[in-house]
């Protein structure tokens, strides 16, 4: 068994006075895929939010509780929020590059964390865009604004952007659901490519996607995790009637 | 019933066509009138030379430039501090009483009478701060009127600034100030300049702030320090049409003045436009 890099015990979440998550227990090895399936609202992208505290910029948010990554509880009071959330990079749902040229946008996240070294941002954008498996179709125009590209080759910038500030995990929150099913067919194939490097948990409303990119499927209805286990298992030979029920499309 | 329907439409598209036609309309005719009567006093010398015989003869270059530095004066002040604000109350600030409270406080400061202003200028900078009459009283007082124009339009391009931006910013571990200066400024500096270019409008065209702060019916010589009184084109103008020695004879000076006061306005209009697709430019959308 390889290294724990992500783990909660016992997590509940209030939005206000509605609990979103509750008693989560969940556990990703690293240099696994998970994906998190659910009905809309179940919890699963509010479960994510936690593990680079993203969720702290929404008002009314009460945690309880213990998240954990790389075995340090990232809830702790003397914990750095902007070094965690270099540690766990994020893809979000709508590809969302800065208005800023393709270059620009995989610099930014070396330049906001210090580092200036000219030579070095440039190799590490090369490096990362190549990663992200879009340099063939951007060297010839770093300097173009990044909204000048396709909604799939934004999203791959986005990716690109995150492995620029080498994460060790990689938080995907929907990525491919704005996107046609050419674009989604790279960015799953990206996925399967960094699973090598990088522990990867994604939100996924997509079955077949969740199927193909996966190590690890967890259930979420209602805010409960309801089973977590190798996704052949939960896709073929599901233990709990309402996983069943999802996963061949009775609900949900 | 059909025709019917068809009628009603171009009836109604009419009224809506001939209304937004008429606002055109009257914008030309004062346009128009002021250039018509102004034009003929237009000349190098009304440009360049001071004020003679009374207001009858010679130019308005000390209310040229003493207009202009009320502008440059006032934004100076104004301009950062109105955008710092508006950052701050954008955000820093979450919802709650506090945040509604410098709002409402911002809106009702943007009611307050041009003239209250004055009075407020002249009893703060004026005598208790001992500026005196002067070019930084007249700034200041002119600065504080447009303050809430400033912070709103900064407050309302930060909010057109989408979410997704500061998130994607913040998931690569920036700070809230990184993000604020390296990725939200920029979006919205654009329309922050709007702002900037309403202000200097109101700026240059105001009167009562500057009445009791330090403009003056007639200078001699130009003002040699911050601290000196000036002359300005909107007292300018209304000098001349009510109080001159000669009112009917120096008439034509006063539409002239009028033409360059707007010229002045419309220039630096421009001018911010120009800053305005700079920036734009340098936040790369399309």
């Amino acid at each position: 068994m390889t290294d724990l890099k992500i783990e909660t015990r016992d997590l509940d979440l209030f939005y206000g006075d509605f609990q979103a998550l509750k008693k989560i227990n969940f556990l990703a090895h690293e240099n696994t895929v998970t994906a998190f399936i659910g009905p809309s609202g179940c919890g699963k992208s509010t479960l994510l939010r936690v593990f680079n505290r993203m969720n702290d910029l929404i008002d009314n948010v009460k945690i309880s509780g213990k998240a954990y990554v790389d075995g340090k509880n990232i809830y702790k009071k003397d914990i750095d929020i902007d070094e965690l959330r270099k540690k766990v990079g994020m893809v979000f749902q709508k590809p969302n590059p800065f208005p800023k040229s393709i270059f620009e946008n995989v610099a930014y996240g070396l330049r906001v964390n210090g580092i200036s070294n000219k030579t070095y941002i440039t190799d590490k954008v090369e490096d990362s865009i190549k990663k992200a498996a879009l340099w063939d179709e951007v060297k010839d125009k770093l300097k173009k604004s990044a909204f000048e590209l396709s909604g799939g080759q934004q999203q791959r910038l986005c990716i690109a952007r995150t492995l620029a500030i080498e994460p060790s995990i990689i938080l995907m929150d929907e990525p491919a659901s704005a996107l046609d099913p050419i674009s989604t067919a790279k960015v799953e194939d990206l996925i399967y490519e960094l699973k090598a490097n990088y522990t990867i948990v994604i939100v996924t409303h997509n079955m077949q996607q969740a199927g193909r990119v996966s190590d690890h499927t967890a259930f979420f209805y209602l805010g409960e995790l309801v089973e977590y286990d190798e996704t052949k298992r939960i896709f073929t030979n599901p233990k709990d009637i309402r996983t069943q029920n999802y996963v061949t499309g009775r609900f949900g | 019933m059909n025709t019917k329907k068809k009628i009603n439409q171009a009836i109604a598209f009419n009224i809506f066509r001939l209304i937004s036609l008429s606002v055109v309309a009257i914008l030309v005719l004062i346009l128009g009138f002021i250039v018509y009567h102004g034009f003929s006093a237009i000349s190098w010398e009304f440009l360049t030379a001071m004020p003679d015989e009374g207001m009858t003869r010679g130019g308005i270059y000390p209310a040229i430039i003493g207009t202009l530095c009320l502008i440059a004066g006032s934004m100076v002040f104004a301009f950062p501090i109105g955008v710092l604000s508006g950052i701050y109350v954008n955000e820093y600030l979450k919802e709650s009483w506090w945040k509604r409270f410098l709002r409402s406080m911002t809106d009702n400061l943007g009611g307050i009478p041009s003239i209250v202003f004055g009075l407020f200028g002249m009893a703060l900078f004026v005598n208790t701060l001992g500026f005196g009459d002067s070019i930084i009283a007249g700034s200041l007082t002119l600065g504080l009127m447009v303050l809430p124009v400033i912070i709103r339009t900064t407050e309302e391009a930060l909010k057109a600034v989408d979410n997704s931006f500061r998130l994607g910013s913040y998931a690569l571990g920036a700070t809230k100030l990184q993000t604020i200066a390296k990725v939200v400024l920029p979006i919205a500096f654009p329309n922050i300049i709007t702002g900037l270019i309403l202000s200097i409008s109101r700026v240059s065209g105001e009167t009562a702030p500057i009445l009791f702060t330090g403009a003056t019916y007639f200078l001699g010589q130009l003002p040699k320090g911050i601290f000196d009184q000036f002359m300005a084109l909107p007292y300018h103008l209304y000098v001349l049409t009510t109080s001159g020695t000669n009112v009917e004879e120096s008439r034509p000076m006063a539409y002239g003045t009028a033409l360059v006061l707007i010229m002045i306005v419309l220039v630096v209009n421009l001018l911010a436009n120009a800053l305005r697709k700079y920036f734009g430019k340098q936040v790369k959308m399309k």
